[in-house]
């Protein structure tokens, strides 16, 4: 499907990793796990959360000892004890979550543990900052080697960490879930950087969970599941249906069947809007939209564009500076999460962890975490027993939450379950506005499919329902609107049966202001 | 006196001139003073700049302060010598420095132990410190310094400059304030300028910071995380090694229970004044000690006129306090804000599960 990439390299692989096992107590995270990478090819490691890809580069990384197993460079076996070993044998990785020191510059991230130096002692930051440059332009990036690390966008952090890797001459490149954070614009871009490094002679391995994406890069496809090679692909002969079937185990439906909305009448009304973040920025700006009764609107938008503050203003964490909420036509701006709660507001938040469990409390305990106060869960102010086991025992059984008991502790369970949890808890309360923050954030498939479900299900029963996620997939999947938040600010609201991916995508990452006023405003960077 | 007699800007104005007059005379005290604090400072702000907080400089100071004149009065108790010319040194003396800082170090390394391989809390490891030290040094000091009163190796003289650089117009006082000072005094300045600029320009200080910022990502480029915290731990405890040794060798030349009266405590907070940075913690060391000189200055040469009748009103107990006054306040945050290297208090480990 991609002429660029259709061709397969041959040779002799510059990577081999033959029969890798990694154990973690109860978990067989690797098993006898083989990989080939050649010279020149985008090979892409498709599986779920959990399934061991993460696992297997850390392994090639030297950031975890497999208990089993050999790799080979250029078919000599290698021992590879720590990154460093790995960077002195041409491996470098970019990681999923950014391993660059905000508060240094691109020049310090880059040169950090292989500093250019004058003498024994200081660094030499003219001679780092002339390789960087021209690094830079051999690969066309335009970076200024000065600018602190913090004050970059997403996208051309990910460009040092790139940078990082090239500086230290690296062969293979991997690159866990590189496009997880990125608009489709940047993903592209991202894309076309990758084809141009495999084109050049290095080995790049690709993670993701994305079936299109991995379709359009890869010239090799290798599925994991629980740990074992289950198959492996050209694009040229699978499909995304293929792919997924092989990734989960059983055959998927991929996306929802979303059916068609009823809204009625409008529930939940914001207007004017304002809201500070901690240091006293003004990150809401002026935001306002209402969400019917039986439908879904989303926001896109790229992390840190203030959904967070957004919805934290609408939960009660945050205090507007500014604005109107209002709840089936009463005023509830600046309300108290309990009585926004008790008034018909269901919360999931994006950090369960954080925000929507107590982990150190057992599983009953926080399936009532909203309701504790209230009939039937509470007498006076005791607590009645047998209602929250009863209740317990019957929200295990429908949301299909896996745990051995009622009262095994939180922590221990799996961050699906985890999220099935906080949605049992939620969505069985008796709703009129239902918030969802990232709702399936690190999920499995199964797990996905199944909130999706209910969040229709939610929909249909008459909720408004305010989705909010930095996975434009999802909204795309969910919205019967959809809103795209930037710096701030809504800057569009349009039909999602009729919306389009890249549209979007160019929404989130300038704010539609490519043109005209555009001129004198200020682009994202 | 009626308060509403005295007029508020004649008064503004005869304090500034009083400040300007004693300047020259409260200028060397103010760095003596700071030198326990600003080394003390430096002791924290290396540790925290590579991520470990270090609230046990006060036991550290303490511990050292006393080996440091254990060491050097039984030193000087054996091998009686004559002293030197310059700084009054004797072998005593200097042997107890080493003594001192090699006690500091040890403590340290029992910190850097207890916070980065057990991966302790911090904060407690360091009040163990605390107290230990001052539990230990109170029990020895009674067991084998009280019985003693002989015991001692003196102190350190202050260097006396040559007239012509103290009598230069403008900067004589300033020359004179730095080099009218005993020899552990007289090197913070230079210590503080050698650290400020390694931290910013050095491989070490770019791994430092690295460290105390975001230690995965140092990890991952092979940067032994472990390994420079340890280092770093160590070498900070030098330096309230060294401010242990001022107290007992060059400042008074007896060691009391707990005379470090929370020095230790100010230099935690001259490291967040002087936003983790060598220099301002130096600056933020010399505010705490200039208040503590000016006090000095108004109970030996109280200014004429409505101004002295204000400040002798004021009793001397509210001046002793003003640098602990001073410290409540920066650390409540009023002066500014200032931002901790982001990972400091976190034990690191690897990644262990993916």
């Amino acid at each position: 499907m991609d002429d660029e990439t259709g061709a397969l390299p041959e040779g002799a692989p510059a990577l081999e990793m033959r029969r890798i096992t990694k154990r973690y107590p109860g978990v067989l995270a690797n098993d006898e796990i083989d990989l080939d990478v050649r010279p020149g090819e985008i090979h892409a490691l498709l599986g779920e959360n959990g399934a061991g890809k993460t696992t297997l580069v850390n392994i090639l990384y030297g950031l975890a000892a497999p208990d089993e197993g050999e790799i080979l460079l250029d078919g000599r076996p290698v021992r590879i004890a720590s990154p460093s070993d790995a960077i002195a044998q041409g491996i470098g990785m970019v990681h999923q979550h950014f391993m660059l020191v905000p508060v240094l510059t691109v020049a310090e991230n880059i040169i950090l543990g292989d500093e250019t130096m004058t003498g024994l002692v200081f660094v030499d930051r003219d001679e780092a900052r002339r390789r960087i440059r021209a690094l830079a332009q051999q690969f066309g990036f335009d970076i200024d080697p000065e600018a602190r690390v913090e004050t970059l966008s997403v996208g051309v952090q990910q460009r040092v960490e790139i940078l990082k890797a090239l500086y230290r001459q690296v062969r293979i490149l991997v690159l866990d879930e590189p496009t997880a954070v990125l608009t489709p614009q940047e993903t592209e871009e991202i894309f076309a950087v990758l084809r141009r490094l495999a084109a050049e002679g290095h080995s790049i391995i690709f993670i993701s969970h994305k079936l299109y994406e991995v379709l359009s890069i890869a010239d090799r496809i290798t599925v994991i599941r629980r740990g074992k090679v289950v198959g492996s692909r050209v694009p040229a002969e699978t499909s995304e249906e293929e792919l997924a079937e092989l990734m989960v185990g059983r055959e998927v439906q991929l996306s929802v069947d979303r059916g068609e909305s009823h809204p009625t009448e409008p529930i939940l009304r914001v207007a004017n809007l304002r809201v500070r973040d901690d240091r006293g920025r003004e990150v809401v700006r002026d935001v306002g939209f209402e969400v019917r009764a039986g439908e879904i609107l989303g926001i896109a938008g790229v992390a840190g564009n203030g959904q967070d503050e957004l919805v934290q203003a609408l939960t009660g964490l945050r205090r507007p500076s500014a604005g109107k909420v209002l709840m089936a036509g009463r005023d509830v701006t600046g309300a108290s999460a309990r009585h926004l709660g008790g008034a018909g507001l269901g919360y999931v938040p994006g950090d369960r962890q954080r925000f929507g469990l107590v982990l150190s409390f057992p599983l009953d305990d926080n399936l009532v975490l909203t309701s504790y106060h209230r009939q039937p869960f509470a007498r006076g102010f005791v607590r009645d027993e047998a209602a929250i086991d009863a209740w317990a025992e019957k929200a295990i059984a429908r949301f299909d939450i896996r745990a051995p008991s009622a009262t095994v502790l939180e922590s221990t369970l799996s961050g699906g379950n985890q999220q099935k949890t906080v949605v049992a808890r939620e969505f069985s309360r008796d709703l009129k506005v239902l918030i969802l923050d990232q709702p399936t954030r690190g999920l499995d498939v199964g797990s996905i499919e199944f909130i999706h479900k209910l969040t229709i299900a939610k929909r249909d029963a008459g909720a408004a329902i305010l989705l909010v996620s930095a996975e434009l997939d999802e909204v795309l999947e969910l919205s019967d609107r959809i809103g795209v938040m930037y710096r701030g600010e809504i800057v569009s609201i349009s039909d999602g049966s009729t919306a389009n991916r890249e549209e979007i995508g160019l929404l989130m990452a300038t704010g539609g202001r490519e043109s005209g006023e555009g001129a004198t405003l200020e682009r994202a960077g | 006196m009626d308060p509403t007699s005295i007029p508020v800007l004649g008064v503004l104005i005869q304090l500034v001139g009083y400040l300007v007059e004693v300047l020259p005379d409260i200028a060397p005290i103010a760095i003596g003073l700071a030198a326990p604090i600003a080394l003390g400072a430096m002791c924290g702000v290396i540790g925290e700049r590579s991520g470990v907080v270090n609230i046990g400089i006060e036991g550290m100071m303490l511990m050292a302060a006393f080996v440091g004149f254990l060491v050097a009065g039984f030193v000087a108790q054996t091998f009686p010598a004559t002293p030197w010319p310059i700084f009054g040194a004797t072998p005593a003396l200097l042997i107890g420095i080493v003594a001192a800082v090699l006690a500091a170090m040890a403590v340290a390394l029992l910190h850097a132990w207890l916070s980065v391989s057990v991966r302790a809390d911090q904060i407690i490891s360091g009040t163990i410190i605390n107290i230990a030290a001052l539990g230990l040094t109170g029990y020895f000091n009674r067991l084998w310094i009280a019985p003693n009163p002989r015991l001692g190796a003196g102190t350190f003289q202050s260097f006396i400059p040559p007239a012509e650089l103290t009598e230069l117009p403008l900067v004589g006082w300033l020359l004179k304030a730095f080099l009218n000072q005993g020899p552990i005094a007289m090197s913070v300045i230079v210590i503080v300028i050698v650290l400020q600029v390694l931290l910013f320009r050095s491989r070490w200080g770019l791994r430092t910071r690295a460290v105390g910022e975001h230690p995965a990502a140092a990890d991952t480029v092979g940067i032994d995380v472990l390994l420079l915290r340890y280092r770093n731990v160590v070498l900070a405890g030098a330096f309230a090694g060294l401010a242990g040794a001022y107290l007992t060798l060059e400042a008074t030349g007896a060691f009391q229970n707990g005379m470090t009266t929370g020095r230790g405590f100010i230099a935690l907070a001259a490291v967040i004044f002087g936003r983790w940075t060598p220099i301002g913690a130096f600056g933020a060391a010399l505010l705490f000690s200039a208040s503590d000189a000016l006090a000095v200055a108004i109970a030996l040469r109280p200014p004429t006129g409505h101004l002295g009748d204000l400040l002798t009103a004021i009793p001397s107990e509210f001046y002793a306090s003003l640098p602990y006054l001073l410290t409540i306040i920066v650390l409540a945050g009023v002066v500014g804000r200032s931002i901790a290297p982001a990972a400091v208090g976190r034990p690191y480990a690897k990644e262990s599960q993916a």
